[in-house]
């Protein structure tokens, strides 16, 4: 745990620690001692006219505090780290009480983790008790990029939906969130040409059903037919698999306006869900897959 | 007292004569020992000399016979000697028995009085976060009351300190009430003042022993209970009782029993009056609000002086004598261990126990009462006082003002909460529909004592509607409950980039129990 390459600053804490307390034990020594004055006098130093600095000596018990707060300081020291080369009795450190409390707060918590780990997830999802705690863990974890609600954002997919880039299975739902995903639309921009991305774009938005110019939508279903189709498919409805998404359903990951379709097609699209499973483990996993799918199935509360 | 004495006077009678006629040579030592030092100290006091000019004494000076009161300088070097304050009987001295019995008894009854079923009617649970305040519950949230009771407090403590003095270190303070039984105690078991005084010379002997464990044992006893009684206004103290005899109390109760019991036997059983005349910052501050028409205990030096021991019948102008005997028993009685002769000092806590005494002594010289009386310094400089001063008008009028306010907001108080939170990860959102969506968190805090049922409602733009089925919430008494709520508005409607809006929650049961909180709505501007 060493933050030091040479141990040279680790003695030189200590040495410096340890000359601190010869020197303000001596000090509080030095100046207790010696004769108590027999007379009251006046050091000489006045303030706000009459008040007076006397030489009468320090009260004894306020002597001991400075005692007790030196006793108190050495064994804190031969306790606790402070001290450079030496780590204290108890070994304490921050990392090592980190996993103490979680260890902990397993002991406390993991039986009930582990009831839930072991049912499928369909179950779980229909236990109010387990989408409690499933809320709990996406508030903390989920909702910096998919929200509060769930319903995502530019760039975030929205997980209220049943519109689903690697599958809505609950299994699927879990690989996500354990394993993280990576979507990747290359650019096609130096490819199609500024008319091509025009026209591969209102193919795409006549496949969601929209007002679209017949002819540019013609030229630009060849385009697709020739680049897009090897990931969304020849219908337009996308590959789970490799998390293309379906064009088919007027929903926009990147936003719907042509435009965003537009910079979509030319320049392309990338877009990163992290890897959850080792950090949270695979019980809170577990727990997570059921309250996602939980928000796009309803149903299975009903049923419950 | 009386002049012809109460019953319970009289085994006193006799003792005093004696003393009386005993510490005069006493008395006539420390006198020359202060004519000494004030001979020395002459040339600082204005109006001592006769042929100066007398001035209009200013700051610390008017504080009277301040050469007597430098006098304490000396004890600096002493050792602290214990203060065994002499009985006192009298008025003031049955006030303090009367206001001690009253403020002991609401700390020790009122944990035990319930209000309702098995409430505790005055609980501060700490790990449930609320306060029971008889019908009330209060939340962290309402700890606004709290800072609002101690101003008020603090003006009261300033109201009575101008007008009456220290008359609350005198008579209701903790430190004084709980030094007054425990002296009560020591008073039983170890006998009067000279009997507590001869047994601290005595060696360890068996009467000794048996004497000390008695003391100690009793006031161990006290303080425990005390100890006791101070965390059951944090626990529930009958559960706390039952704990307590089958001895499965928690270890942090245990550690605040014993903390506080060993406080309550340290403070009033050794500390004492070292806790007022070193400790205590109120004790200080409180001379800050005296001014000359400030209620004082005071020595009248114009008539006691000169002061010496004579006999009953002998006319005290005949020998050139003031009314003060010497007696030296207002001395006895202090609990601070000072003079009240040597003028207002800041040890006197106003207890008016050498008011009392005093007074007893003169019926028996058959001198008129109140040569140490409550009296201000306007008063004894022939003066006439005034209680209705500018101070009082100002502490009297903030003192009603904040009272009233306190009052009227605790009456209006509304047990419910409302936060809003809004999401951060998007400013908004636009739905497939083509309208603008943004997402809140809102926390909602049921403070009341049952639970109810809220709609929940928003306005601020027009069209503006909840998304979800969570307009109608039931929350349990006490519980908070996070809401995540989905707002949309048609873009057209938005007259800002960013629009004011509010959040309603209302009880379905009762009209006047409803929340309201701002919040904003983000969303593109259409032109």
């Amino acid at each position: 745990m060493a933050d030091f390459t040479s141990k040279f600053w680790e003695w030189y804490i200590l040495i410096l620690v340890g000359l601190s307390f010869v020197f303000c034990f001596a000090l509080v020594i030095w100046m207790s001692r010696g004769k108590k004055p027999t007379k009251i006098e006046s050091h000489g130093h006045v303030w706000d006219e009459d008040l007076e600095e006397l030489n009468n000596p320090l009260p004894a018990w306020w002597l001991y505090m400075f005692y007790i707060t030196l006793v108190f300081g050495i064994a804190y020291l031969l306790i606790y780290p402070g001290s450079g080369v030496f780590a204290g009795a108890i070994k304490w450190s921050a990392a090592g009480q980190y996993e103490q409390e979680m260890k902990v707060a397993d002991k406390k918590y993991g039986p009930l983790y582990e009831k839930y780990r072991t049912q499928p997830i369909k179950t779980v999802a229909a236990d109010p008790g387990a989408l409690k705690i499933g809320q709990r863990l996406f508030m903390t974890y989920c909702t910096a990029c998919h929200g509060s609600d769930a319903g995502g954002g530019p760039g975030f997919p929205n997980l209220r939906d049943k519109d689903w880039l690697y599958g809505g299975q609950p299994e699927m739902i879990k690989a996500s969130i354990a394993g993280g995903r990576n979507g990747a639309m290359p650019p096609w921009g130096a490819v199609l040409g500024n008319e091509g991305v025009h026209n591969v774009s209102e193919y795409v938005m006549s496949l969601s059903g929209r007002k679209v110019n017949a002819e540019a939508a013609v030229a630009g279903k060849e385009k697709f037919q020739q680049l897009c189709v090897a990931c969304h498919g020849a219908d337009g409805r996308g590959n789970p698999a490799m998390g293309a998404p379906n064009l088919t359903d007027n929903i926009w990951l990147y936003g719907g306006s042509q435009a965003a379709i537009m910079k979509s097609i030319s320049d392309g699209r990338s877009g990163r869900m992290p890897a959850h499973g080792e950090f949270l483990g695979e019980a809170k996993v577990h727990l997570l897959a059921a309250y996602i799918y939980s928000l796009s199935n309803k149903e299975l509360k009903a049923a419950k | 007292m009386t002049q012809d004495g109460s019953p319970a006077d009289k085994p006193e009678k006799d003792e005093e004569k004696k003393e009386i006629s005993k510490v005069p040579s006493l008395v006539q030592a420390q006198a020359d020992e202060l004519a000494a030092l004030r001979a020395a100290r002459s040339d600082r006091e204005p109006g001592r000399g006769a042929d100066t000019v007398r001035v209009r004494p200013t700051g610390a000076q008017r504080v009277p016979m301040l050469a007597e009161a430098d006098a304490a300088l000396e004890a600096l070097y002493a050792r602290h000697k214990k203060v065994y304050p002499r009985e006192v009987h009298g008025l003031f001295a049955r006030l303090r028995v009367l206001l001690a019995s009253l403020t002991l008894g609401i700390f020790y009854g009122l944990p035990w009085i319930n209000w309702g079923s098995g409430r505790q009617a005055f609980l501060i649970d700490l790990p449930e976060r609320k306060f029971n305040l008889f019908a009330w519950t209060f939340w962290p949230q309402d700890l606004f009351y709290l800072a609002v009771i101690l101003i008020l407090s603090a003006f009261l403590l300033f109201f009575f300190t101008a007008i009456l003095g220290r008359v609350w270190c005198g008579f209701t303070c903790p430190q004084t009430v709980w030094t007054e039984v425990f002296l009560w105690i020591e008073r039983k078991i170890d006998g009067d003042r000279m009997k507590q005084m001869k047994l601290a010379k005595l060696p360890w002997n068996r009467e000794k022993l048996l004497k000390r464990t008695g003391k100690y044992g009793a006031w161990i006893l006290f303080s425990l209970w005390t100890g006791f009684t101070f965390v059951g206004f944090f626990t529930p103290i009958r559960e706390l009782a039952v704990s307590s005899v089958a001895f499965t109390l928690g270890p942090w109760e245990t550690f605040w029993v014993f903390f506080y019991g060993f406080a309550t036997f340290g403070n009033a059983g050794f500390l004492r009056e070292q806790v007022c005349t070193y400790m205590c910052p109120y004790a200080r501050f409180q001379g800050a609000m005296f001014d000359p028409n400030t209620l004082i205990i005071s020595y009248d030096k114009a008539r006691g002086e000169p002061r010496g021991a004579r006999g009953r019948i002998v006319d005290p102008k005949s020998q050139n004598l003031g009314h003060c005997i010497d007696c030296t028993l207002c001395v006895q009685v202090c609990p601070t261990g000072i003079d009240i002769r040597n003028g207002l000092q800041y040890q006197c806590i106003a207890c008016a126990a050498c008011v009392d005494v005093c007074d007893t002594v003169m019926d028996k010289m058959q001198y008129p009462r109140g040569l140490i009386r409550y009296t201000t310094e306007n008063a004894l400089e022939g003066k006439p006082s005034r209680i209705l001063r500018p101070r009082v008008w100002v502490y009297g009028g903030l003192l009603v003002a904040i009272a009233a306010a306190l009052v009227i907001s605790v009456l209006l108080r509304i047990p419910l909460d409302v936060d809003v939170v809004r999401d951060r990860n998007t400013l908004y959102r636009e739905t497939n529909e083509g309208l603008v969506e943004n997402v809140y968190t809102l926390r909602i805090l049921n403070m009341d004592n049952s639970a109810h049922a809220y709609q929940l409602s928003v306005d601020g733009i027009d069209g503006l509607r909840i998304q979800g089925d969570i307009e109608r919430v039931t929350i349990e008494s006490g519980q908070v409950r996070e809401l995540v709520v989905r707002l949309q508005a048609d873009p057209v409607n938005l007259k800002e980039r960013s629009s004011h809006i509010r959040f309603r929650v209302q009880a379905e049961d009762s009209t006047s129990l409803v929340a309201s909180e701002e919040a904003r709505f983000l969303g593109p501007v259409i032109r």
